[in-house]
């Protein structure tokens, strides 16, 4: 057992902190979040280029860089703390795994290694619920012939407005629940396909509305055989949800190390109230629940690497998934609430960045499930 | 980062399964899940036996170097020896403090004389130890002992006098090891002395103190001339609070992940409670039992991260910091989730006078858990004075 980084993931993680901390600056935030694309194409690149992150945890056979899903928390959890505005995520933690958990062989071939140069892509399944599975997923297909004729909607689509490439889920009409469901991979200018940015609280990350109106797929779009996609979808929302609690965790770190030295520069009563046990109880207990997150992602992150490799913890995934997201939902919001009373008035501004982890915290808080949700989850295996 | 154990390790955890398995049986079958925190004043002799049944097997001081007698294992050993012991239902170590605490301080700090004179009997398992450091002044605020020790010449004796408090198992310990004042004139942490003490001596009164679980394992020990001898001190004169802290920032808490297990045990008695009583259907309890069990999943891989971790320095690193206030707070928590599964029957006593279930004593027991080793608020000051940098608190 060695439940630490090695020095190679060290490297990656300290390399990650410290490219970020120069490229995602609270001015390049700032730019990304008032452009329309919602991220510097030219960072994108130089993430692409200079950093293979985008390659991570792709097989070398298909052109990237073999590591495993340690390596990919590592730098996802750097990417939270300095709130990289990027479509990282919906790409890497979603579409590239969509890939390489239900894609064919030659759909791998053919999209891997255009996401390894620069394009993105994501994920569209929801159809506008809390659920975070096969059943949050409304728009169907019927088939004719080889092809798939696709009609409905999706909500909470990341980067869904400007991705490269769509991986689709639907359900075959009149299925429910695991039935029916497939997976589907696109181009996202396909004819039928009309896509709407969602303007958001947190402006950091863009989401995207998409509506399919008889969108014609050929079979070389199927993602394995049709309507046997749900366990692959669930597999797929696992990884994702422990990429976000990983980047939720290293959101703590930054608005934990942003508010201590707040309270350390700001004198009120001729003294700093960083010295005031009201203001180190309160940062104490931020620093416990950013440690806490950080065992539990660290934890999942392992559990992920067994889950792509067939390990012999993989049939943990969901749990895992679902204890790390649980804790790192409530105990970032909460930090970053904290954060803010901290910082009295001035937290209330734009000008600060607090309100910027302060949005990040609720909006990641929700996505792919909050925390009763993954608590329910927890307690159906435990309880049922 | 790896998260399983070595098949050498695989084997050695079969190896001490086994072996308890074989042991824990006949007259020690009833001291199964008995003796943990809330119940360490129950069935002292047969478990002081069960100690040097241990003993025999070569199962105590398992982590001491083999060179003073002790079995040498690695960290890894050591966290699989503390789980297969709690998930077997060993009993609470009655020589945990001696195992645990006098005897890693003496190996570190303790002259050649003292290691020939003390280690063998924890090693087997005959020799009791009991801890004194709080005294009814001296509590969060630990360093201000007033208990006083002076240097006969007459005799060549040391005289201890003054008081201690919260001593577990004092009344059921040969030996005491003692902080106490040896310069009178001095405050707070310096001059101090770090003393050896017997308890069976006519300078030593023990007095039980009634907890709110109408039971007593902590005790008052009060110091009337009791006295050792010249070289039952650790160290020099001055050097007690150097020696009495020593080995906190190297102890990794390795013995967490078998109290661990032993939280396991009880939280999966809650879960089977909720189940059984209907409470599992309701919504509000689903997710507080989940919370535990998250709260429970995630305490063990901090504890990992902690075995695995190395600060470089000998300091402790933050996840460790946290460690105290995060289990603290989570097994409070538990004892009272029990008592809401309950509902009105968490106050239905199982005999008169005051005869609790397990569950009625962990609630009322883990209340001592926020407070004793440093309570929750001593905890928040260490973690954001050492793990956070701010200002530390202002000591007039």
């Amino acid at each position: 057992m060695e439940f630490a980084f090695t020095q190679e993931q060290e490297m990656i993680r300290d390399t990650a902190a410290s490219f970020l901390k120069d490229a995602s600056t609270s001015a390049a935030i700032r730019s990304a979040m008032a452009s329309d694309l919602g991220y510097s194409p030219d960072l994108w690149q130089r993430i692409c280029t200079d950093m293979y992150w985008q390659a991570l945890h792709i097989p070398e056979e298909y052109g990237g860089m073999g590591l495993g899903y340690v390596e990919l928390v590592a730098v996802l959890e750097q990417m939270g703390r300095y709130l990289l505005c990027s479509p990282y995520l919906a790409t890497v933690a979603m579409a590239t795994n969509a890939l390489l958990i239900a894609g064919t062989d030659d759909q791998k071939t053919e999209i891997l290694p255009q996401l390894i140069e620069g394009k993105t892509a994501t994920l569209a399944f929801n159809g506008g619920s809390n659920l975070w599975s096969a059943d949050a997923v409304t728009a169907s297909y019927k088939r004719d012939g080889d092809t798939a004729i696709l009609n409905g909607q999706y909500r909470y689509v990341l980067d869904g407005h400007s991705a490269d490439y769509l991986i689709i889920a639907a359900r075959e009409e009149g299925s429910v629940g695991a039935e029916g469901i497939s997976l589907f991979v696109c181009t996202a200018d396909t004819d039928g396909i009309q896509r709407s940015l969602l303007p958001t609280m947190d402006q950091s990350r863009r989401q995207a509305a998409i509506e399919l109106t008889d969108l014609r797929l050929p079979a070389e779009s199927v993602m394995g055989d049709f309507g046997t996609a749900a366990k692959a979808l669930s597999k797929i929302l696992d990884l994702a949800t422990i990429a976000l609690a990983a980047e939720q965790a290293g959101g703590m770190q930054q608005i934990l190390d942003i508010t201590v030295d707040y309270t350390k520069s700001r004198n009120q009563f001729g003294r700093s109230i960083a010295g005031f046990q009201a203001i180190k109880h309160k940062a104490a207990d931020m620093m416990l629940r950013n440690e806490v997150a950080r065992s539990a992602v660290y934890y999942a992150a392992c559990i992920a690497d067994d889950a792509l490799s067939a390990g012999p913890l993989a049939d943990e995934l969901a749990e895992a998934a679902s204890i790390a997201k649980s804790y790192c939902s409530e105990a970032y919001f909460k930090n970053a609430g904290e954060a803010l009373q901290m910082h009295g008035g001035v937290g209330f501004t734009w000008e600060y960045d607090v309100h910027l982890y302060f949005k990040r915290a609720k909006a990641s808080e929700h996505f792919l499930g909050n925390s009763v949700y993954h608590r329910e989850r927890v307690a159906g295996v435990l309880l049922d | 980062m790896k998260l399983q154990f070595s098949p050498a390790d695989e084997q050695f955890r079969a190896e001490i399964a086994a072996w308890l398995a074989d042991n824990l049986v006949g007259e020690f079958a009833q001291l199964k899940f008995r003796g943990g925190p809330g119940d360490e004043h129950m069935f002292p002799e047969e478990r002081k036996k069960w100690e040097r049944k241990l003993a025999e097997g070569g199962w105590t001081c398992v982590g001491w170097p083999k060179e003073h007698g002790g079995r040498g294992l690695s960290i890894e050993q050591q966290v699989i020896f503390f789980e297969e012991y709690a998930r077997a239902g060993a009993p609470g170590r009655m020589g945990h403090i001696g195992d645990g605490l006098a005897g890693p301080t003496l190996i570190a700090f303790g002259s050649d004389e003292q290691k020939r004179k003390y280690l063998p009997g924890i090693l087997s398992g005959t020799e009791f130890w009991c801890q004194g450091y709080s005294e009814p002044g001296a509590g969060s605020d630990l360093a201000n002992v007033k208990t006083k020790a002076r240097l006969d010449e007459a005799s060549g004796k040391w005289i201890i006098n003054g008081q201690k408090v919260w001593t577990s198992l004092a009344h059921e310990s040969e030996y005491c090891f003692v902080i106490a004042r040896t310069d009178p004139e001095s405050k707070a942490h310096k001059g101090l002395g770090f003393f050896l003490i017997k308890m069976d001596q006519p300078g030593v009164t023990v007095r039980p103190i009634e907890q709110i679980t109408g039971t007593s394992e902590f005790n008052e020990v009060f110091f009337d001339d009791a006295q050792c001898d010249a070289n039952d001190i650790v160290g020099e004169p001055g050097e007690g609070w150097k020696v009495a802290m020593g080995l906190l920032g190297y102890e990794r808490g390795v013995s967490t992940l078998g109290q661990q297990m032993a939280f396991q045990n009880e939280l999966n008695e809650v879960v089977a409670l909720a189940k059984r009583n209907g409470a599992a259907k309701d919504p509000v309890i689903r997710q507080r039992i989940a919370d535990a069990h998250i709260g429970l999943k995630i305490m063990r891989y901090n504890s990992m991260r902690m075995l695995s971790g190395n600060s470089g320095d000998g300091s402790l690193q933050k996840e460790a910091l946290i460690y105290k206030l995060y289990w603290a707070t989570w097994h409070r928590d538990l004892g009272e989730l029990a008592m809401d599964i309950l509902g009105a029957e968490a106050d239905i006593l199982l005999d008169a006078p005051y005869e609790l279930n397990r569950l009625q004593s962990l609630f009322l027991f883990t209340r001592s858990d926020t407070i004793y080793g440093g309570t929750n608020q001593i905890q928040r000051n260490i973690i954001a004075e050492r793990g956070l940098g701010m200002p530390k608190e202002l000591r007039p």
